[in-house]
C-alpha cells in the first residue's frame, strides 16, 4: 500500500511541487540582501577593524614604546623601535602595521596601558601597489587623528563593561 | 515584407537571385537579431529570478536596476582571450560552438510567429525541428572531444547519452500531437487548436505536456538534468576549456535552445498565437497575434528558470532511469491508448 502511494506520488510530482512551492512563495518575500556600499549593517563598538595610534588631547601621542603590543602580536605584524626624545622621554621612532600580517584579533589593543594602538571600525581601505598596507607610524596617527571622535566614543561605550 | 523593403531593393541591380538572396537574409536577421536580444535578457531574468527565490535582489548595478547588465556581460565575453588548450585538435575545437548554435538558430526558420508571419512553411516542420534540436549535441560531443580534457570528455559523454535518450521521449510525446493534429506542418497543428483555451492540446495530452515538457529541459542540459555542466564534479563539463566568445557562443546556443524548446511547448500544446478566449480571436489586443505567443513562451521560460532554482541535480543513473524506465514506457502505452480511442472508440473526439 505504502509502494502504491509512493508510486502515485512520483507520478504526480507531489514532491516536485512541494519544492516549487516553497521557492514560488521565497520570490515574494522581503529581500535580506543589504546593498554594501548604499547600506550597511550594524557594527559592534568592539568591531576590530584598521588601526589607528591615538594622541591625548594636548596632542601628544599616547604611546611610550612598552612594546607590549609587539610582543602579544600572534601575527608578528607589529614592528616597534625606540629611542629617547630630545626632552628625555622614551617614544617610538618606528611604529609598523603589516596589515597583510594582521589578523585583527585585538590583542595590542587590550595589551596597550594607556590605550594609544586602537582598532576602528573602518572596514574599506584597500591597496593597489605592493607594500601599500604596510602602516607606518605616521599613517597610523592619521588616522587616529582623523577618527579620535569616533575611537573615543567607542572607547566610552565600551567602558562599562571592562 | 514591409513595402519600403521592397522599395529600396528596386535600386539593386535586376537580378533574380540577389533579390531572393537579400529578401532571405533580412527575414534571417529579422528573427535572429530579436531573438539574441531576447537569450541576453533571458539570463538576466534568470539571474533576477533565482535571486529573487533565495531572497536575495539579483544584479542590480549596471545601468538603472541592472537592465545593462546582460550588455556588460556580453560585451566582456567578447573583450577577452580565446585559449586554445595546446594538445587540442584547433580545427574541431573552433567548430564545436559554431555547432552547437547552428541547429538552435535554424530550427527557428519554421517556427510560425503568427498564421502568415513565418520564414519558411514546409510541410514536414515537426521533423525539421526535431532533427535540429537533434544536431545540436554534435557540438557538445565535438567540443569535449576537440578540447582533449578528461572533464570535457566525460561530459560530452553524458550529454550525448542523455540527451539520445531524451530525444525518444520527446519525440514519441510530439507523436501524440501530430496524431491529434493530423498534420506535421507547425502552422497546422496550431491551427487545429484554435477556439480557445479548452481547445489547446494541453488539456486532452496533458501527461504528454508534462512528459514534453520534462524531456526539453533535459534535451536543453538545464537543471535538474545538468550533468553535462556539473560544476560540482566536472567543472564546467564539455566548455571548461572555452573562454571568451567560444563560451559565449555555447552560452548563446543553450539559451537560444530554450527558448525554442518553450516556444514549441506553446506552439503545439498552448495554442501558438491564439488568443485563450476563442471569442476575442478578432479584436485587436486579446486576440490572435504574435503577443500570445511571446506571453505563452516567456510563461514558460518561467517554468525553467524556477526549475533551476528548485531542484538539486539528477544523478546521471536516474536520469537514465526517468528517460528509459519512466517517459518512454508512459509515452509508447499513451500512443497505443490514444490510437485505439480515436480510431476504435466514441471517445476519439477528445482528441480532436
Amino acid at each position: 500500500m505504502k509502494k502504491a502511494i509512493d508510486v502515485i506520488k512520483s507520478l504526480f510530482l507531489i514532491e516536485l511541487l512541494k519544492g516549487m512551492s516553497v521557492t514560488g512563495r521565497h520570490m515574494f518575500k522581503k529581500k535580506i540582501t543589504v546593498q554594501y556600499p548604499d547600506e550597511r549593517t550594524p557594527m559592534s563598538f568592539r568591531f576590530r577593524g584598521l588601526h589607528a595610534l591615538r594622541r591625548y588631547a594636548n596632542g601628544e601621542e599616547r604611546c611610550i614604546a612598552c612594546k607590549l603590543c609587539e610582543a602579544v602580536c600572534p601575527a608578528l605584524a607589529i614592528t616597534i623601535d625606540s629611542d629617547l626624545r630630545e626632552d628625555g622621554s622614551r617614544r617610538t621612532t618606528r611604529y609598523d602595521i603589516d596589515l597583510t600580517k594582521c589578523i585583527y584579533c585585538g590583542f595590542c589593543e587590550e595589551a596597550c596601558p594607556v590605550d594609544a594602538i586602537v582598532e576602528t571600525r573602518v572596514i574599506d581601505y584597500h591597496g593597489e601597489n605592493n607594500g601599500d598596507l604596510y602602516y607606518t607610524k605616521e599613517m597610523l596617527l592619521a588616522n587616529g587623528d582623523l577618527m579620535e571622535e569616533s575611537i573615543a566614543r567607542d572607547k566610552k561605550l565600551d567602558a562599562p563593561y571592562r | 515584407m514591409p513595402e519600403w523593403i521592397l522599395y529600396l531593393l528596386d535600386f539593386l541591380p535586376d537580378w533574380d537571385w540577389l533579390h531572393v538572396l537579400l529578401i532571405a537574409l533580412i527575414k534571417v536577421v529579422a528573427i535572429v537579431a530579436p531573438l539574441m536580444l531576447a537569450v541576453a535578457y533571458l539570463t538576466f531574468a534568470e539571474r533576477k529570478l533565482i535571486g529573487y527565490m533565495q531572497i536575495r535582489v539579483g544584479p542590480n548595478r549596471v545601468g538603472p536596476r541592472g537592465w545593462l547588465q546582460p550588455i556588460a556581460d556580453a560585451l566582456k565575453l567578447l573583450c577577452k582571450e580565446i585559449v586554445v588548450p595546446a594538445k587540442s585538435n584547433k580545427y574541431l575545437f573552433i567548430l564545436a560552438p559554431i555547432l552547437s548554435i547552428g541547429p538552435s538558430l535554424a530550427a527557428w526558420s519554421v517556427i510560425p510567429f503568427t498564421d502568415t508571419l513565418v520564414l519558411s512553411d514546409i510541410n514536414a516542420g515537426l521533423l525539421f525541428i526535431l532533427a535540429m534540436t537533434s544536431i545540436g549535441v554534435y557540438g557538445i560531443i565535438i567540443a569535449g572531444w576537440a578540447s582533449n580534457s578528461k572533464y570535457a570528455f566525460l561530459s560530452a559523454m553524458r550529454a550525448s547519452a542523455q540527451i539520445v535518450s531524451y530525444e525518444l521521449a520527446m519525440g514519441f510525446a510530439l507523436v501524440t500531437v501530430l496524431m491529434a493534429a493530423g498534420s506535421l506542418n507547425l502552422r497546422e497543428i496550431v491551427l487545429a487548436q484554435s477556439g480557445g483555451i479548452t481547445d489547446w492540446y494541453l488539456w486532452p495530452l496533458f501527461p504528454m505536456f508534462i512528459v514534453y515538457f520534462i524531456s526539453g529541459v533535459a534535451e536543453t542540459n538545464r537543471a535538474p538534468f545538468d550533468v553535462a555542466e556539473g560544476e560540482s564534479e566536472i567543472v564546467a563539463g564539455f566548455h571548461v576549456e572555452y573562454s571568451g566568445m567560444t563560451f559565449a557562443v555555447f552560452f548563446l546556443a543553450e539559451y537560444a535552445n530554450m527558448i525554442l524548446i518553450a516556444a514549441l511547448t506553446a506552439l503545439m500544446f498552448m495554442g501558438g498565437w491564439m488568443s485563450p478566449v476563442g471569442a476575442l480571436a478578432d479584436t485587436p489586443l486579446l486576440g490572435d497575434g504574435i503577443h500570445w505567443l511571446l506571453l505563452k513562451t516567456s510563461f514558460v521560460l518561467f517554468f525553467f528558470l524556477w526549475f533551476r532554482a528548485t531542484f538539486p541535480r539528477y544523478r546521471y543513473d536516474q536520469i537514465m532511469r526517468l528517460g528509459w524506465k519512466v517517459f518512454i514506457p508512459l509515452t509508447l502505452i499513451w500512443i497505443v491508448v490514444m490510437g485505439v480511442a480515436m480510431f476504435l472508440t466514441p471517445w476519439g473526439y477528445l482528441f480532436h
